[in-house]
């Protein structure tokens, strides 16, 4: 018979709790900076010069196909050697950051292909600056096409930072694994880890897709 | 102390891409296998069974495959059985696909018109011959492009099977470079190796994607 002693994990809710804290510091300093990137890069593919288009598509499809475990190995481990030393928590922001960058990039870059090109005419027409042109008329429809997959890509990279604990980021499933090493609950350990997981990627989804529309595109008639 | 040439470590690194590779395999057989039977059920039982299998899919999609690996490892070692982290991660790995799979053709599905389900009913098919001759044929089309891309993580989700110790190109990478003390070397060789395998199939994907749309 299989006896269950979530107790015994629930009593260490302050490392749970930390762990959490780390989670979710990671993504909310992670999104933006990310969303960031992603957005600089799909303008840059889709305006800027040959060079830096090849460049950036480099860039996505690299980070694209190979494993976000390889990545963050490759930025906490094999950078040292040439002397780029860091912290694991940097480690983790960075390739975070730099996954959702590529993802983002590419997601937006479908939004802001499905923009008429008579738009920007128009917009250009009316004696808008470049930038003008991109953050006023071409960006916010864009955002609001590939919102979903965007809201999706986040939480995607939400619940990947969970392999971050492998370079000893002390996020939620670092957490979990003190903790069942120090009480030998393994099973249950990873069950709480993984609830709190689910209902992280629920609340975030419900989160973004209410607060996409009011602050990051702006109410608009679809 | 061993010196380690760059052929040394590259040729270690392509054994261990064979375990990778065959990991792939059986997750995305397995996991296309255990998908089609859910996209059945789905298709042919009530409310309730699409209740949940959606709860399924939310279960495998909200959760860190990560955690989805730990769980099977520990969990099949609850249940008495002497597992070895080769069964865990293809367990681990066949159900997260099966959820992804059976998310995205069920969307396919739903994109065939319902009058082809109508028509086919009264043509006086049974269930199983309205999939056979009229909706699969539709809906596999459209299914072909997205799986393929799937595959592509699939191929990726694998590097979290050495966490839990199970020797791929991602722990073979690990343990190389901690033996030959090149970190930089070993970890970009590793990268390149899943971009050379997963780059080509990415392509093939948009190729098909391309393609589908022009019909």
């Amino acid at each position: 018979m299989i006896q269950f002693d979530f107790l015994a994990v629930l009593a260490e809710w302050p490392l749970l709790l930390k762990g959490l804290a780390w989670t979710l510091g990671l993504t909310l300093v992670a999104t933006p900076l990310g969303l960031l990137i992603a957005t600089a890069a799909a303008w840059s593919r889709a305006c800027g010069p040959t060079w830096l288009r090849r460049l950036l598509g480099v860039y996505v499809e690299l980070l694209r196909n190979t494993p976000f475990i390889v990545q963050l190995f490759f930025i906490f481990f094999g950078l040292p050697a040439l002397g780029v030393k860091m912290a694991p928590e940097a480690a983790s922001l960075i390739a975070m950051t730099l996954n959702l960058g590529a993802y983002g990039c590419e997601i937006l870059r479908a939004g802001i292909q499905a923009t008429p090109r008579g738009q920007w005419e128009a917009a250009q027409s009316l004696a808008l600056s470049p930038v003008q042109v991109f953050t006023r008329v071409v960006l916010p429809p864009a955002l609001q096409r590939v919102w979903p997959a965007m809201t999706s890509q986040i939480i995607i990279v939400m619940l990947g930072s969970a392999v971050c604990g492998q370079i000893s980021t002390e996020e939620l499933s670092y957490a979990a694994n003190l903790i069942q090493s120090r009480n030998f609950r393994a099973f249950e350990a990873f069950i709480v880890a993984t609830l709190a997981y689910l209902a992280l990627a629920i609340t975030a989804r419900k989160l973004l897709m209410w607060a996409g529309p009011r602050f990051i595109f702006g109410r608009r008639s679809a | 102390m061993i010196e380690f040439t760059l052929w040394d470590i590259v040729r270690n690194l392509l054994l261990a891409l064979r375990w990778t590779a065959a990991l792939s395999a059986i997750a995305f057989i397995g996991g296309g296998l255990v998908g089609a039977l859910l996209l059945t059920l789905r298709l042919g039982l009530g409310r309730r069974t699409q209740r949940v299998i959606g709860a399924y899919v939310q279960l495998f999609q909200g959760t860190p495959l990560l955690m989805q690996l730990f769980l099977a490892y520990f969990g099949l070692a609850l249940l008495g059985l002497d597992v070895s982290a080769w069964a865990a991660a293809a367990l681990a790995l066949t159900l997260y696909t099966s959820a992804y799979l059976v998310e995205i053709w069920r969307g396919c599905v739903d994109a065939v018109p319902r009058g082809q389900w109508e028509a086919a009913k009264s043509l006086a098919l049974s269930f199983g011959e309205q999939l056979r001759h009229v909706i699969l044929p539709q809906a596999g089309r459209l299914a072909i492009a997205p799986t393929v891309g799937f595959l592509v993580q699939v191929i990726k989700g694998t590097a979290l099977a050495s966490v839990i110790g199970f020797v791929e190109l991602t722990k073979a990478g690990g343990m190389i470079a901690n033996a030959s003390f090149k970190p930089f070397l070993v970890f970009g060789c590793v990268a390149l190796l899943y971009f050379a395998l997963c780059f080509p199939i990415s392509l093939f994907a948009q190729h098909l994607e391309g393609k589908s749309h022009v019909r």
